[in-house]
Protein backbone atom coordinates (compact mmCIF):
# COMPACT_ATOMS: atom_id res chain seq x y z
CA UNK A 1 0.00 0.00 0.00
CA UNK A 2 0.65 3.61 -0.01
CA UNK A 3 2.10 6.98 2.25
CA UNK A 4 0.54 9.27 0.30
CA UNK A 5 -2.82 8.52 2.22
CA UNK A 6 -3.06 11.08 5.63
CA UNK A 7 -4.38 10.34 8.75
CA UNK A 8 -2.46 6.86 9.83
CA UNK A 9 -1.10 8.68 12.90
CA UNK A 10 -4.55 10.11 13.92
CA UNK A 11 -6.75 6.34 13.34
CA UNK A 12 -3.75 4.29 14.35
CA UNK A 13 -3.61 6.35 17.33
CA UNK A 14 -7.36 6.63 18.40
CA UNK A 15 -7.39 2.97 17.68
CA UNK A 16 -4.82 2.22 20.03
CA UNK A 17 -5.72 4.59 23.47
CA UNK A 18 -9.79 2.84 22.81
CA UNK A 19 -8.51 -0.32 22.56
CA UNK A 20 -6.21 0.20 25.69
CA UNK A 21 -8.79 1.78 27.90
CA UNK A 22 -11.62 -0.42 26.89
CA UNK A 23 -9.89 -3.73 26.16
CA UNK A 24 -7.00 -4.02 27.50
CA UNK A 25 -7.33 -2.14 31.25
CA UNK A 26 -9.92 -4.01 32.73
CA UNK A 27 -8.61 -7.69 31.47
CA UNK A 28 -5.29 -6.74 32.55
CA UNK A 29 -7.07 -5.84 35.82
CA UNK A 30 -8.75 -9.28 35.95
CA UNK A 31 -5.35 -10.98 35.22
CA UNK A 32 -3.53 -8.42 38.24
CA UNK A 33 -6.27 -9.46 40.29
CA UNK A 34 -5.61 -13.48 39.38
CA UNK A 35 -2.24 -13.09 39.98
CA UNK A 36 -2.42 -11.97 43.30
CA UNK A 37 -4.41 -14.99 44.46
CA UNK A 38 -1.55 -17.09 44.88
CA UNK A 39 -0.34 -20.51 43.07
CA UNK A 40 -1.66 -22.79 46.30
CA UNK A 41 -5.01 -20.33 46.71
CA UNK A 42 -5.84 -20.48 42.76
CA UNK A 43 -5.49 -24.58 42.73
CA UNK A 44 -7.59 -24.86 45.86
CA UNK A 45 -10.38 -22.47 44.81
CA UNK A 46 -10.20 -24.40 41.28
CA UNK A 47 -10.16 -27.70 43.27
CA UNK A 48 -13.01 -26.85 45.50
CA UNK A 49 -16.07 -28.98 44.53
CA UNK A 50 -18.73 -26.45 43.86
CA UNK A 51 -16.12 -24.93 41.01
CA UNK A 52 -14.92 -28.70 39.42
CA UNK A 53 -18.57 -29.73 38.91
CA UNK A 54 -19.45 -26.07 37.45
CA UNK A 55 -16.48 -26.75 35.03
CA UNK A 56 -17.57 -30.36 34.50
CA UNK A 57 -20.86 -29.26 33.68
CA UNK A 58 -19.64 -26.35 31.38
CA UNK A 59 -17.47 -28.59 29.31
CA UNK A 60 -19.54 -31.49 29.02
CA UNK A 61 -22.48 -29.65 27.90
CA UNK A 62 -20.74 -27.10 25.50
CA UNK A 63 -19.04 -30.35 24.16
CA UNK A 64 -22.91 -31.97 23.81
CA UNK A 65 -24.00 -28.44 22.44
CA UNK A 66 -21.49 -28.07 19.91
CA UNK A 67 -21.91 -31.67 18.76
CA UNK A 68 -25.64 -30.97 17.91
CA UNK A 69 -24.46 -27.52 16.01
CA UNK A 70 -22.17 -29.59 13.94
CA UNK A 71 -24.56 -31.84 12.64
CA UNK A 72 -27.29 -29.27 12.38
CA UNK A 73 -25.14 -26.53 11.34
CA UNK A 74 -23.57 -28.84 8.33
CA UNK A 75 -26.53 -29.96 7.16
CA UNK A 76 -28.15 -26.26 7.30
CA UNK A 77 -24.79 -25.19 5.41
CA UNK A 78 -25.40 -27.43 3.25
CA UNK A 79 -29.42 -27.13 1.91
CA UNK A 80 -28.56 -23.41 1.65
CA UNK A 81 -25.85 -23.69 -0.81
CA UNK A 82 -26.91 -26.97 -2.56
CA UNK A 83 -30.75 -26.49 -3.04
CA UNK A 84 -33.17 -23.82 -4.38
CA UNK A 85 -36.71 -24.05 -2.71
CA UNK A 86 -39.74 -21.77 -1.48
CA UNK A 87 -38.45 -19.98 1.39
CA UNK A 88 -34.37 -20.59 1.22
CA UNK A 89 -33.83 -16.67 1.96
CA UNK A 90 -36.00 -16.81 4.86
CA UNK A 91 -33.96 -19.53 6.02
CA UNK A 92 -31.15 -18.05 5.40
CA UNK A 93 -32.26 -14.91 7.70
CA UNK A 94 -33.29 -17.41 10.45
CA UNK A 95 -30.04 -18.66 10.63
CA UNK A 96 -28.73 -14.77 12.36
CA UNK A 97 -31.86 -15.34 15.08
CA UNK A 98 -29.75 -16.27 17.89
CA UNK A 99 -26.42 -13.76 17.10
CA UNK A 100 -29.54 -11.39 16.89
CA UNK A 101 -31.74 -12.38 19.79
CA UNK A 102 -30.58 -11.03 23.57
CA UNK A 103 -29.42 -14.24 25.12
CA UNK A 104 -32.09 -13.57 28.11
CA UNK A 105 -35.40 -13.35 25.52
CA UNK A 106 -33.86 -16.54 24.53
CA UNK A 107 -33.13 -18.23 27.97
CA UNK A 108 -36.72 -16.82 28.81
CA UNK A 109 -37.87 -18.58 25.55
CA UNK A 110 -36.24 -21.85 25.84
CA UNK A 111 -37.48 -22.07 29.68
CA UNK A 112 -41.19 -21.44 28.42
CA UNK A 113 -40.59 -23.79 25.82
CA UNK A 114 -38.83 -26.59 27.97
CA UNK A 115 -40.75 -26.59 31.14
CA UNK A 116 -42.97 -29.34 32.33
CA UNK A 117 -46.22 -27.74 30.40
CA UNK A 118 -44.26 -26.38 27.51
CA UNK A 119 -44.66 -27.09 24.06
CA UNK A 120 -41.48 -29.19 24.06
CA UNK A 121 -41.45 -29.66 28.18
CA UNK A 122 -45.38 -31.69 27.67
CA UNK A 123 -44.50 -34.25 25.08
CA UNK A 124 -40.58 -34.64 26.28
CA UNK A 125 -41.85 -35.39 29.85
CA UNK A 126 -44.38 -38.49 28.26
CA UNK A 127 -41.23 -39.81 27.13
CA UNK A 128 -39.92 -39.57 30.56
CA UNK A 129 -37.01 -36.64 29.48
CA UNK A 130 -36.60 -33.51 31.12
CA UNK A 131 -34.61 -30.86 30.13
CA UNK A 132 -35.66 -27.83 32.11
CA UNK A 133 -33.66 -27.05 35.38
CA UNK A 134 -31.35 -30.39 34.29
CA UNK A 135 -28.04 -30.08 32.71
CA UNK A 136 -29.56 -30.58 28.99
CA UNK A 137 -31.39 -27.21 29.60
CA UNK A 138 -27.88 -25.52 29.54
CA UNK A 139 -26.79 -27.89 26.64
CA UNK A 140 -29.97 -26.88 24.80
CA UNK A 141 -29.27 -22.77 25.94
CA UNK A 142 -25.94 -23.38 24.70
CA UNK A 143 -27.06 -25.07 21.33
CA UNK A 144 -29.20 -21.90 20.62
CA UNK A 145 -27.11 -19.53 21.26
CA UNK A 146 -24.13 -20.86 19.34
CA UNK A 147 -26.25 -22.42 15.83
CA UNK A 148 -25.25 -19.72 13.63
CA UNK A 149 -21.05 -20.32 13.62
CA UNK A 150 -20.78 -23.56 11.81
CA UNK A 151 -23.24 -22.53 9.01
CA UNK A 152 -21.89 -19.03 8.20
CA UNK A 153 -18.00 -20.94 8.29
CA UNK A 154 -19.00 -23.60 6.35
CA UNK A 155 -21.65 -21.78 3.80
CA UNK A 156 -19.04 -19.87 2.05
CA UNK A 157 -16.22 -22.69 1.95
CA UNK A 158 -19.40 -24.47 0.16
CA UNK A 159 -20.10 -22.37 -2.12
CA UNK A 160 -16.84 -21.78 -3.07
CA UNK A 161 -16.10 -25.50 -3.66
CA UNK A 162 -15.87 -26.59 -7.60
CA UNK A 163 -17.85 -28.87 -9.17
CA UNK A 164 -15.40 -30.17 -11.67
CA UNK A 165 -13.41 -32.47 -9.40
CA UNK A 166 -17.20 -33.39 -7.78
CA UNK A 167 -18.19 -34.44 -11.71
CA UNK A 168 -14.94 -36.44 -12.26
CA UNK A 169 -15.06 -37.97 -9.73
CA UNK A 170 -19.04 -39.33 -10.14
CA UNK A 171 -17.71 -40.15 -13.89
CA UNK A 172 -15.45 -42.30 -12.33
CA UNK A 173 -18.16 -44.48 -10.57
CA UNK A 174 -17.66 -42.98 -7.44
CA UNK A 175 -20.65 -43.07 -5.14
CA UNK A 176 -22.06 -39.99 -3.79
CA UNK A 177 -21.42 -40.65 0.05
CA UNK A 178 -17.50 -41.37 -1.41
CA UNK A 179 -17.25 -38.00 -2.89
CA UNK A 180 -18.63 -36.48 0.36
CA UNK A 181 -16.64 -38.21 2.51
CA UNK A 182 -13.56 -38.43 0.36
CA UNK A 183 -14.00 -35.41 -1.19
CA UNK A 184 -16.35 -32.85 -0.19
CA UNK A 185 -16.19 -33.09 3.42
CA UNK A 186 -12.03 -32.52 3.73
CA UNK A 187 -12.09 -29.47 1.69
CA UNK A 188 -15.00 -27.71 3.86
CA UNK A 189 -13.07 -29.56 7.34
CA UNK A 190 -10.99 -26.45 8.27
CA UNK A 191 -14.02 -24.49 8.03
CA UNK A 192 -16.38 -26.71 9.49
CA UNK A 193 -13.77 -27.04 12.61
CA UNK A 194 -13.63 -23.60 12.98
CA UNK A 195 -17.35 -22.99 13.16
CA UNK A 196 -17.43 -25.59 15.76
CA UNK A 197 -14.72 -24.60 17.75
CA UNK A 198 -15.88 -21.15 17.60
CA UNK A 199 -19.53 -22.30 18.90
CA UNK A 200 -17.87 -24.38 21.40
CA UNK A 201 -16.04 -21.26 22.94
CA UNK A 202 -19.01 -18.81 22.97
CA UNK A 203 -20.96 -21.92 24.95
CA UNK A 204 -18.35 -21.77 27.74
CA UNK A 205 -18.64 -18.78 28.71
CA UNK A 206 -22.63 -18.18 27.80
CA UNK A 207 -24.81 -16.95 30.58
CA UNK A 208 -27.84 -15.05 30.04
CA UNK A 209 -29.50 -17.66 28.14
CA UNK A 210 -28.65 -20.58 30.32
CA UNK A 211 -29.51 -19.33 33.74
CA UNK A 212 -33.26 -18.99 32.85
CA UNK A 213 -33.69 -22.47 32.34
CA UNK A 214 -30.42 -24.03 34.10
CA UNK A 215 -32.22 -24.46 37.68
CA UNK A 216 -28.98 -23.26 38.70
CA UNK A 217 -28.27 -25.63 41.54
CA UNK A 218 -24.81 -25.66 42.94
CA UNK A 219 -23.19 -29.13 42.00
CA UNK A 220 -25.57 -30.06 39.76
CA UNK A 221 -27.16 -27.05 36.91
CA UNK A 222 -24.75 -24.53 37.94
CA UNK A 223 -22.10 -23.22 34.92
CA UNK A 224 -19.07 -21.66 35.56
CA UNK A 225 -20.12 -17.93 33.99
CA UNK A 226 -22.99 -18.11 36.81
CA UNK A 227 -20.33 -19.60 39.33
CA UNK A 228 -18.41 -16.39 38.58
CA UNK A 229 -21.21 -14.16 39.24
CA UNK A 230 -22.30 -15.44 42.23
CA UNK A 231 -18.13 -15.35 43.82
CA UNK A 232 -18.54 -11.83 42.98
CA UNK A 233 -22.12 -10.95 44.77
CA UNK A 234 -20.56 -12.64 47.77
CA UNK A 235 -17.47 -10.20 47.32
CA UNK A 236 -15.32 -13.45 47.65
CA UNK A 237 -12.95 -11.59 44.72
CA UNK A 238 -10.13 -13.84 45.10
CA UNK A 239 -12.81 -16.95 43.72
CA UNK A 240 -14.38 -14.86 41.17
CA UNK A 241 -10.51 -13.76 39.49
CA UNK A 242 -9.37 -17.22 39.75
CA UNK A 243 -12.76 -18.61 38.04
CA UNK A 244 -13.02 -15.81 35.75
CA UNK A 245 -9.07 -15.79 34.48
CA UNK A 246 -9.52 -19.85 33.72
CA UNK A 247 -11.90 -18.90 31.90
CA UNK A 248 -10.04 -15.76 30.26
CA UNK A 249 -7.81 -18.53 29.70
CA UNK A 250 -9.72 -20.96 27.83
CA UNK A 251 -10.84 -18.57 25.48
CA UNK A 252 -6.92 -17.82 24.51
CA UNK A 253 -6.80 -21.15 23.64
CA UNK A 254 -9.74 -21.65 21.81
CA UNK A 255 -8.91 -18.29 19.91
CA UNK A 256 -5.45 -19.94 19.28
CA UNK A 257 -7.09 -22.80 18.10
CA UNK A 258 -8.75 -21.07 15.77
CA UNK A 259 -6.31 -19.44 14.04
CA UNK A 260 -3.82 -22.36 13.63
CA UNK A 261 -7.06 -24.31 11.85
CA UNK A 262 -7.09 -21.26 10.09
CA UNK A 263 -3.53 -20.97 8.98
CA UNK A 264 -3.71 -24.73 8.15
CA UNK A 265 -6.42 -23.89 6.00
CA UNK A 266 -4.37 -20.88 4.02
CA UNK A 267 -1.72 -23.26 3.88
CA UNK A 268 -3.86 -25.95 2.21
CA UNK A 269 -5.50 -23.50 0.07
CA UNK A 270 -1.96 -22.04 -1.29
CA UNK A 271 -1.01 -25.55 -1.91
CA UNK A 272 -3.86 -25.75 -4.20
CA UNK A 273 -5.30 -28.50 -2.17
CA UNK B 1 -26.29 -22.79 -6.94
CA UNK B 2 -27.74 -25.17 -9.17
CA UNK B 3 -25.79 -25.59 -12.67
CA UNK B 4 -27.15 -24.52 -15.75
CA UNK B 5 -28.31 -27.79 -18.18
CA UNK B 6 -25.88 -27.66 -21.02
CA UNK B 7 -27.25 -27.15 -24.00
CA UNK B 8 -29.38 -30.51 -25.26
CA UNK B 9 -28.03 -32.76 -22.69
CA UNK B 10 -28.95 -33.79 -19.60
CA UNK B 11 -28.67 -31.49 -16.48
CA UNK B 12 -25.29 -32.69 -14.96
CA UNK B 13 -25.97 -34.46 -11.67
CA UNK B 14 -24.08 -33.37 -8.35
CA UNK B 15 -23.59 -35.52 -4.96
CA UNK B 16 -27.17 -35.09 -3.12
CA UNK B 17 -28.87 -34.27 -6.17
CA UNK B 18 -31.02 -37.32 -5.98
CA UNK B 19 -34.69 -36.37 -5.32
CA UNK B 20 -34.61 -38.72 -2.30
CA UNK B 21 -31.37 -37.06 -0.80
CA UNK B 22 -33.01 -33.47 -1.86
CA UNK B 23 -36.42 -33.89 0.18
CA UNK B 24 -35.30 -35.84 3.00
CA UNK B 25 -32.29 -32.96 3.77
CA UNK B 26 -34.62 -30.02 3.02
CA UNK B 27 -37.09 -31.63 4.93
CA UNK B 28 -35.34 -32.52 8.03
CA UNK B 29 -33.28 -28.97 8.29
CA UNK B 30 -37.03 -27.02 7.75
CA UNK B 31 -38.61 -28.90 10.52
CA UNK B 32 -35.67 -28.80 12.95
CA UNK B 33 -35.22 -25.20 12.21
CA UNK B 34 -38.83 -24.41 13.10
CA UNK B 35 -38.20 -26.11 16.31
CA UNK B 36 -35.22 -24.97 17.20
CA UNK B 37 -35.46 -21.24 16.03
CA UNK B 38 -39.00 -20.23 15.39
CA UNK B 39 -41.15 -21.91 18.08
CA UNK B 40 -38.64 -19.91 20.72
CA UNK B 41 -39.63 -16.62 18.59
CA UNK B 42 -43.06 -17.76 18.33
CA UNK B 43 -43.49 -18.78 22.10
CA UNK B 44 -41.91 -15.43 23.45
CA UNK B 45 -45.23 -14.05 21.79
CA UNK B 46 -47.13 -16.14 22.60
CA UNK B 47 -46.24 -16.01 26.38
CA UNK B 48 -46.59 -11.95 26.45
CA UNK B 49 -50.51 -12.28 25.08
CA UNK B 50 -50.91 -15.33 26.59
CA UNK B 51 -54.01 -13.47 29.02
CA UNK B 52 -54.80 -10.88 26.28
CA UNK B 53 -53.89 -7.90 24.82
CA UNK B 54 -54.93 -5.80 28.14
CA UNK B 55 -51.99 -7.77 30.29
CA UNK B 56 -49.29 -6.82 27.62
CA UNK B 57 -49.88 -3.74 27.66
CA UNK B 58 -50.60 -2.62 31.14
CA UNK B 59 -46.66 -4.19 31.45
CA UNK B 60 -45.89 -1.34 30.33
CA UNK B 61 -47.03 1.15 32.91
CA UNK B 62 -44.59 -0.22 35.31
CA UNK B 63 -42.44 3.02 36.15
CA UNK B 64 -39.79 0.46 36.59
CA UNK B 65 -39.91 -0.76 33.21
CA UNK B 66 -40.62 2.64 31.48
CA UNK B 67 -37.02 3.54 33.30
CA UNK B 68 -35.12 0.42 31.52
CA UNK B 69 -36.90 1.29 28.52
CA UNK B 70 -34.97 4.73 28.66
CA UNK B 71 -31.80 4.10 30.49
CA UNK B 72 -31.45 0.89 27.22
CA UNK B 73 -32.34 3.29 24.73
CA UNK B 74 -29.82 5.92 26.69
CA UNK B 75 -26.91 3.85 26.69
CA UNK B 76 -27.63 3.01 23.15
CA UNK B 77 -27.38 6.24 21.59
CA UNK B 78 -24.23 6.44 23.76
CA UNK B 79 -22.50 3.31 22.76
CA UNK B 80 -23.30 3.16 19.04
CA UNK B 81 -21.78 6.39 18.00
CA UNK B 82 -18.82 5.60 20.05
CA UNK B 83 -18.22 2.19 18.76
CA UNK B 84 -19.13 3.46 15.22
CA UNK B 85 -16.03 6.06 15.44
CA UNK B 86 -14.00 3.64 16.44
CA UNK B 87 -15.17 1.28 13.99
CA UNK B 88 -14.29 4.07 11.10
CA UNK B 89 -10.74 4.94 12.87
CA UNK B 90 -9.59 0.74 13.51
CA UNK B 91 -10.50 0.36 9.63
CA UNK B 92 -9.09 3.24 8.60
CA UNK B 93 -5.66 2.24 9.97
CA UNK B 94 -6.52 -1.41 9.29
CA UNK B 95 -7.34 -1.25 5.53
CA UNK B 96 -5.51 1.99 4.14
CA UNK B 97 -1.91 1.05 5.51
CA UNK B 98 0.77 -1.45 6.43
CA UNK B 99 2.76 -1.92 9.25
CA UNK B 100 4.87 -4.23 11.92
CA UNK B 101 1.65 -5.40 14.45
CA UNK B 102 -1.41 -4.68 12.11
CA UNK B 103 -2.22 -8.80 12.45
CA UNK B 104 -1.85 -8.31 16.10
CA UNK B 105 -4.06 -5.32 15.93
CA UNK B 106 -7.09 -7.01 14.17
CA UNK B 107 -6.99 -9.78 16.20
CA UNK B 108 -7.04 -6.64 19.08
CA UNK B 109 -9.89 -5.72 17.30
CA UNK B 110 -12.06 -8.71 17.21
CA UNK B 111 -11.11 -10.30 20.74
CA UNK B 112 -14.46 -8.54 22.62
CA UNK B 113 -15.99 -11.53 20.51
CA UNK B 114 -14.10 -13.87 22.04
CA UNK B 115 -14.54 -13.20 25.80
CA UNK B 116 -17.30 -14.31 27.49
CA UNK B 117 -19.57 -10.91 28.79
CA UNK B 118 -19.55 -12.16 32.56
CA UNK B 119 -15.76 -11.90 32.21
CA UNK B 120 -15.93 -8.36 30.82
CA UNK B 121 -18.17 -7.59 33.47
CA UNK B 122 -15.48 -9.45 36.25
CA UNK B 123 -12.53 -7.36 34.66
CA UNK B 124 -14.18 -3.90 34.86
CA UNK B 125 -15.15 -4.80 38.33
CA UNK B 126 -11.68 -5.14 38.93
CA UNK B 127 -10.94 -1.88 37.58
CA UNK B 128 -13.85 0.42 38.75
CA UNK B 129 -14.94 -1.34 42.21
CA UNK B 130 -13.96 -0.33 45.60
CA UNK B 131 -11.44 -2.62 45.39
CA UNK B 132 -10.48 -2.56 41.62
CA UNK B 133 -7.51 -0.98 40.11
CA UNK B 134 -8.54 2.57 40.25
CA UNK B 135 -11.04 2.18 42.83
CA UNK B 136 -9.36 4.10 45.50
CA UNK B 137 -8.84 7.02 43.57
CA UNK B 138 -12.51 6.66 42.12
CA UNK B 139 -13.28 7.00 45.59
CA UNK B 140 -11.01 9.70 46.86
CA UNK B 141 -12.42 12.02 44.27
CA UNK B 142 -16.25 11.40 44.85
CA UNK B 143 -16.61 9.09 41.03
CA UNK B 144 -19.32 6.54 40.82
CA UNK B 145 -18.21 4.13 37.73
CA UNK B 146 -19.38 1.26 39.12
CA UNK B 147 -22.92 -0.19 39.90
CA UNK B 148 -24.17 2.65 38.15
CA UNK B 149 -24.77 3.88 34.10
CA UNK B 150 -20.82 4.84 33.18
CA UNK B 151 -20.17 0.92 34.19
CA UNK B 152 -23.33 -0.14 31.99
CA UNK B 153 -22.11 2.16 29.37
CA UNK B 154 -18.25 1.06 29.60
CA UNK B 155 -19.32 -2.88 29.22
CA UNK B 156 -21.47 -2.15 26.60
CA UNK B 157 -18.55 -0.53 24.61
CA UNK B 158 -16.09 -2.86 25.66
CA UNK B 159 -18.67 -5.98 24.57
CA UNK B 160 -19.66 -4.40 21.20
CA UNK B 161 -16.41 -2.39 20.07
CA UNK B 162 -15.62 -5.10 17.47
CA UNK B 163 -19.21 -4.70 15.60
CA UNK B 164 -18.77 -2.04 13.14
CA UNK B 165 -14.84 -2.48 12.66
CA UNK B 166 -15.23 -6.03 12.04
CA UNK B 167 -17.86 -5.14 8.95
CA UNK B 168 -15.68 -2.76 7.46
CA UNK B 169 -12.36 -3.89 7.49
CA UNK B 170 -12.34 -6.74 4.87
CA UNK B 171 -14.39 -4.42 2.67
CA UNK B 172 -12.20 -1.54 2.86
CA UNK B 173 -9.36 -3.71 2.22
CA UNK B 174 -11.09 -5.74 -1.08
CA UNK B 175 -12.18 -2.15 -2.24
CA UNK B 176 -8.06 -1.04 -2.31
CA UNK B 177 -6.84 2.63 -1.72
CA UNK B 178 -7.35 3.82 -5.42
CA UNK B 179 -9.86 6.03 -4.97
CA UNK B 180 -8.61 7.37 -2.13
CA UNK B 181 -5.59 7.82 -3.99
CA UNK B 182 -6.79 10.19 -6.54
CA UNK B 183 -8.71 12.48 -4.24
CA UNK B 184 -5.13 12.71 -2.81
CA UNK B 185 -3.39 13.37 -6.17
CA UNK B 186 -6.93 15.86 -6.69
CA UNK B 187 -5.88 17.40 -3.36
CA UNK B 188 -8.62 16.41 -1.11
CA UNK B 189 -7.55 16.37 2.94
CA UNK B 190 -8.07 13.08 4.70
CA UNK B 191 -11.31 14.36 6.45
CA UNK B 192 -12.94 15.33 2.96
CA UNK B 193 -11.82 11.85 1.59
CA UNK B 194 -13.59 10.15 4.35
CA UNK B 195 -16.43 11.72 3.95
CA UNK B 196 -17.12 11.93 0.12
CA UNK B 197 -14.55 9.28 -0.86
CA UNK B 198 -14.33 6.10 1.70
CA UNK B 199 -17.80 6.40 4.01
CA UNK B 200 -19.88 6.47 0.74
CA UNK B 201 -18.35 3.39 -0.32
CA UNK B 202 -18.45 1.39 2.51
CA UNK B 203 -21.89 2.78 3.68
CA UNK B 204 -23.95 -0.44 3.45
CA UNK B 205 -21.27 -2.04 5.84
CA UNK B 206 -21.29 0.75 7.91
CA UNK B 207 -24.87 0.68 8.49
CA UNK B 208 -25.33 -2.41 9.18
CA UNK B 209 -22.33 -2.94 11.48
CA UNK B 210 -24.31 0.07 13.32
CA UNK B 211 -27.43 -2.02 13.34
CA UNK B 212 -26.07 -5.28 14.91
CA UNK B 213 -24.35 -2.80 17.14
CA UNK B 214 -27.13 -1.58 18.60
CA UNK B 215 -29.13 -4.93 18.83
CA UNK B 216 -26.19 -6.48 20.95
CA UNK B 217 -25.75 -3.34 23.18
CA UNK B 218 -29.98 -3.05 24.08
CA UNK B 219 -29.49 -7.10 24.78
CA UNK B 220 -26.52 -7.47 26.19
CA UNK B 221 -27.23 -8.91 29.51
CA UNK B 222 -24.15 -10.75 31.55
CA UNK B 223 -21.68 -7.91 31.22
CA UNK B 224 -24.22 -5.61 32.43
CA UNK B 225 -25.44 -7.96 34.85
CA UNK B 226 -22.17 -7.68 36.87
CA UNK B 227 -21.65 -4.37 37.04
CA UNK B 228 -24.70 -2.73 37.19
CA UNK B 229 -25.92 -3.81 40.67
CA UNK B 230 -29.37 -4.60 39.85
CA UNK B 231 -30.62 -1.27 41.51
CA UNK B 232 -34.06 -1.20 40.72
CA UNK B 233 -35.22 2.11 38.91
CA UNK B 234 -31.68 3.20 38.57
CA UNK B 235 -29.41 0.72 36.96
CA UNK B 236 -31.76 -2.14 35.40
CA UNK B 237 -31.77 -2.15 31.51
CA UNK B 238 -34.34 -4.07 29.64
CA UNK B 239 -32.92 -7.54 29.59
CA UNK B 240 -32.22 -7.10 33.40
CA UNK B 241 -35.64 -5.92 34.24
CA UNK B 242 -36.34 -9.40 32.42
CA UNK B 243 -34.74 -11.32 34.74
CA UNK B 244 -35.84 -9.46 37.85
CA UNK B 245 -39.75 -9.61 36.47
CA UNK B 246 -39.11 -13.12 35.48
CA UNK B 247 -38.06 -13.87 39.44
CA UNK B 248 -41.06 -11.97 40.78
CA UNK B 249 -43.29 -14.57 38.72
CA UNK B 250 -44.52 -11.89 36.42
CA UNK B 251 -44.10 -13.89 33.79
CA UNK B 252 -46.63 -12.16 31.24
CA UNK B 253 -44.00 -8.75 32.19
CA UNK B 254 -41.06 -10.51 31.21
CA UNK B 255 -42.07 -11.85 28.32
CA UNK B 256 -44.06 -8.50 27.07
CA UNK B 257 -40.33 -6.78 27.45
CA UNK B 258 -39.70 -9.30 25.69
CA UNK B 259 -41.12 -8.85 22.70
CA UNK B 260 -39.68 -5.34 22.05
CA UNK B 261 -36.13 -6.88 22.52
CA UNK B 262 -37.20 -9.47 20.06
CA UNK B 263 -38.74 -6.75 17.66
CA UNK B 264 -35.18 -4.98 17.66
CA UNK B 265 -33.80 -8.20 16.40
CA UNK B 266 -36.17 -8.97 14.26
CA UNK B 267 -36.15 -5.26 12.55
CA UNK B 268 -32.22 -6.05 12.94
CA UNK B 269 -32.14 -9.06 10.37
CA UNK B 270 -34.59 -7.48 8.30
CA UNK B 271 -32.48 -4.44 7.87
CA UNK B 272 -29.27 -6.95 6.76
CA UNK B 273 -31.35 -8.36 4.09
CA UNK B 274 -32.47 -5.19 2.68
CA UNK B 275 -28.65 -3.58 3.23
CA UNK B 276 -27.63 -6.64 1.69
CA UNK B 277 -29.81 -6.24 -1.75
CA UNK B 278 -29.00 -2.72 -1.74
CA UNK B 279 -25.27 -3.79 -1.43
CA UNK B 280 -25.64 -6.04 -4.40
CA UNK B 281 -26.83 -3.52 -6.87
CA UNK B 282 -24.44 -1.26 -5.74
CA UNK B 283 -21.74 -3.89 -6.71
CA UNK B 284 -23.54 -4.66 -9.56
CA UNK B 285 -23.63 -1.11 -11.23
CA UNK B 286 -19.62 -0.50 -9.70
CA UNK B 287 -18.55 -3.62 -10.05
CA UNK B 288 -17.13 -3.68 -6.75
CA UNK B 289 -16.96 -6.48 -4.37
CA UNK B 290 -20.08 -6.36 -1.75
CA UNK B 291 -19.65 -6.97 1.85
CA UNK B 292 -20.75 -10.42 1.74
CA UNK B 293 -18.10 -11.16 -1.06
CA UNK B 294 -15.37 -9.02 0.71
CA UNK B 295 -15.93 -10.60 4.40
CA UNK B 296 -15.30 -14.03 2.80
CA UNK B 297 -11.90 -12.88 0.89
CA UNK B 298 -10.99 -11.17 4.60
CA UNK B 299 -10.32 -14.64 5.80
Amino acid sequence: MNRVIPGLPLSLGITLLYLSLIVLLPLGALVWQASGVGLERYLAIMSGGRTASAFQVTLSMAALATLFNAVYGLALAWVLVRYDFPGKRLLDALVDVPFALPTAVAGLALSALFVSNGWFGAPLAALGIKVAYTPLGIAAAMAFTSIPFVVRTVQPVLEDLAADVEEVAATLGASDWRIFTRIIFPAIFPAFLTGASLGFARSLGEFGAIIFIAGNLPMKTEVVSLLTFIRIEEYDYPAAAAIAATLLGLAFVMLFLVNMIQLWQQRRIGRGD
Amino acid sequence: MALQPSSGGPRRIRVGDGPLARTLLIGTVLLVTALVLVAPLIAIFAEAFRQGIGAYAASFADPDTRYAIGLTVFTALIVVPINVAFGIAAAWCIAKFRFTGRNLLVALVELPFSISPIIAGVAYLFVYGAQGLLGPWLEAHDIKIMFAVPAIILASLFVTAPFVARELIPLMIAQGSEEEEAAVTLGAGGWRILRLVTLPNVRFALLYGAALCNARVMGEFGAVSVVAGNIRGQTNTLPLQIELLYQDNNAIAAFAIATILTAVALVTLVAKAIIERLDARRAALTGEPTVKVAAKAGH
